[in-house]
């Protein structure tokens, strides 16, 4: 990034760094994250281990070697981190191994339990945890190379309307592609069929589109806090500053409309705004958003009939028990969180195969089953860590396009764990939409790691000691010159 | 089966509790605040503090308020360049804009040929002048100052 230095000059910072207090090297913590790694991956084998004993399956050491494999995979990811990002934060990490491997645990128990099953269309249940150690395995090497190859966050800045394009086409492709591409499932055209391999590109245009509104932002920042009209206390944006705003709520309706998906929609929306909001901190931003947001949604409401299922079976699931695309899928979650209670079933105990979608939208309302509200509780406890720690290396961070990255991307796995949770428990409409890390999807899994690596590689930034300063070569030693500089710069 | 369902529920409990706790001493770390109420940790900082040094540069207005840096002797560049220590996004600003550094004890400000101009409480910087501790110096719509 420096320019060449020439050699031989003096420089101020040099001579100003040996006089000073060493000591106060940065700690890299890293012991501490292998310690916290091998919790999350005795955790994870413990959960196994319940689990097989409730299913009264025979136990061999084949689960010990199991957990043992796992905390290999995460050693790996570990020494990665090591490697290429020693000064990233302890804590992200063994969060991350922890959902994963509780996700793990819980597909393959809802396996155990739909062993045999076979639907109405005459097909069995294939299992899929397997498939699902594999995805665990391609993310933590996409992680690591996301490391290796993204030396500085700053780069990514660079490519931000690259980025932004490729994010968007990414994002519209399913809705607009035909049906044998683009097949539409469970009601939303969100997948894209390549061969045998089924992908969800809007997973992967979620982190594209938050690295070129950061970029966008930073460039173009003093555009949106240029004061237009006072109302009610708060400075209104200028008209003709509302530009990307109206275009985020454009797609955001686009991707509404055409491919049914409202999780998505509404993260999507929500990541822009919350963007927004950090790059100016004008509450007035936000107000104008949901405003809009809110509008769009009842249109939405008025004109497509999956939008008015939605609301109704979020009004009431129990009455519209019965009804084809009704309040069944709720309903059982509902009875399925009930069931747990305080303390929860048990793992392995509960009854995961009464949860429609157990393994994808609904794998929380199976958690909040066997572990009950105090195990719930810790789960989301352990999100909650996850996100404070990106936000803490996105607030420590010195340049603005990592602070907004780094801000939206911790945002933004809080937020969809907001839309899962808040959908299985009935407070807010059920939206068809992963919880990071803990549900079935190679997708899902794959972009989120990329996520992981992403706030890692900026909290590095962030802990890292600053290098020596550089030396500047337009302005050969000042400090050991008693002239004054009154040349201005060109 | 009661004792391992429980069991799993406090382990689970305890990794948060830990991850909290790695959480709580890293705060200070990264930030270079230090964590004056915690006995024990960093004493080699306590004996420092004695003396009025300042320990870390506060951002008190402008985009990047509340952002800090701790101070550890090496100069401090301000400016629009990537490379600055504190990098300003700021009309106002200059690419490299001023650096603070230490001579002695004492903290110096500099101007770097700004456009703009760098003030210390209202004088303008024109030769490297000493930065008291809580002055504020504006740099554009920035205002830092040191606090020990």
């Amino acid at each position: 990034m420096g320019s060449p230095v020439p050699s031989g000059e003096g420089s101020p910072g040099a001579s100003a760094a040996t006089n000073t207090s060493p000591g106060l090297k940065a700690p890299t913590r890293r012991g501490t994250e292998l310690v916290m790694l091998s919790f999350a991956a005795g955790l994870v084998t413990l959960a196994l281990i319940l689990v097989e004993l409730n299913q009264e399956r025979s136990l061999s050491l084949r689960i010990l070697y199991l957990g043992l494999a796992y905390l290999g995979l995460f050693a790996c990811a570990h020494l990665a981190v090591r490697r290429w990002a020693p000064y990233a934060d302890p804590a992200i990490l063994p969060c991350v191994a922890l959902l994963n491997g509780l996700g793990l645990v819980v597909i393959h128990r809802i396996d155990l339990a739909l062993e045999g099953t076979v639907f109405p269309d005459g097909s069995t249940w294939d299992p899929v945890a397997f498939k699902q150690v594999i995805w665990t395995g391609i993310g933590l090497l996409l992680f690591a190379a996301t490391l290796k190859f993204l030396p500085d966050h700053r780069m990514l800045a660079r490519f931000g309307y690259t980025f932004g394009l490729v994010g968007l086409v990414a994002l519209l492709l399913p809705g607009v592609l035909p049906g044998f591409i683009a097949p539409t499932i469970n009601g939303a055209k969100i997948w894209l069929r390549v061969g045998p391999l089924s992908i969800q590109p809007g997973e992967f245009a979620k982190i594209l589109l938050m690295v070129f509104f950061a970029a966008f932002l930073v460039s173009k920042r003093d555009l949106f806090t240029v004061a237009g009209r006072r109302f009610l206390g708060m400075d209104l944006p200028r008209a003709r500053d509302l530009g990307p705003l109206f275009a985020a709520w454009g797609v955001t309706v686009a991707v509404m409309v055409l491919q049914k998906d409202l999780g998505s929609s509404l993260l999507f929306f929500g990541i822009v705004l919350v963007l927004l909001y950090i790059a100016t901190e004008r509450a007035a931003w936000v107000v104008l958003g949901l405003g809009m947001f809110a509008g769009g949604a009842v249109v939405a409401w008025k004109l497509f009939t999956h939008v008015q299922q939605r609301v109704a079976n979020w009004q009431d699931p129990i009455a519209r028990y019965d009804v084809v695309g009704g309040g069944y899928q709720i309903s059982q979650s509902l009875f399925a969180l009930a069931t747990g209670g305080i303390g929860g079933a048990g793992l392995g105990a509960g009854r995961p195969e009464m949860i429609p979608e157990a393994n994808t939208d609904f794998i929380t309302a199976v958690i909040g089953e066997e572990l009950g509200f105090v195990g719930f509780a810790a789960l989301l406890l352990v999100y909650m860590v996850f996100a404070l720690r990106g936000l803490r290396g996105a607030i420590a961070v010195r340049d603005s396009f990592g602070k907004l990255l780094g801000g939206g991307l911790a945002f933004a796995v809080c937020f969809q764990v907001f839309i899962v949770v808040g959908g299985i428990t009935k407070l807010i409409p059920m939206t068809g939409i992963t919880a990071p890390f803990l549900s079935y999807g190679g997708s899902s899994l794959l972009a989120n790691y990329i996520l992981v690596a992403l706030l890692l590689r900026i909290s590095a930034a962030a802990r890292a000691p600053q290098r020596i300063a550089k030396p500047k070569p337009q302005q050969p030693a000042i400090a050991d010159q008693h002239t004054v500089m009154v040349e201005r710069p060109k | 089966m009661q004792l391992t369902r429980a069991g799993f529920l406090v382990l689970l409990w305890l990794f948060v509790l830990a991850a909290l706790r790695v959480v709580r001493s890293d705060l200070y770390a990264a930030s270079g605040l230090r964590a004056s109420g915690l006995p024990g940790f960093r004493r080699s900082e306590k004996s420092a503090r004695g003396s009025k040094a300042p320990r870390q540069l506060v951002v008190t207005h402008g985009a990047l308020t509340g952002t800090r840096i701790s101070l550890d002797g090496r100069p401090i560049l301000i400016g629009r360049a990537d490379d600055s220590t504190l990098v300003l996004d700021d009309d106002f600003a200059s690419t490299r804009h001023a650096r603070l550094s230490m001579r002695g004890t004492d903290w110096y400000v500099e101007d770097l040929g700004s456009t703009n101009g760098t003030y210390l409480d209202r004088a303008k910087v024109t030769a490297p002048l000493r930065v008291p501790l809580g002055t504020p110096i504006r740099i554009g719509k920035t205002v830092i100052e040191l606090r020990s």
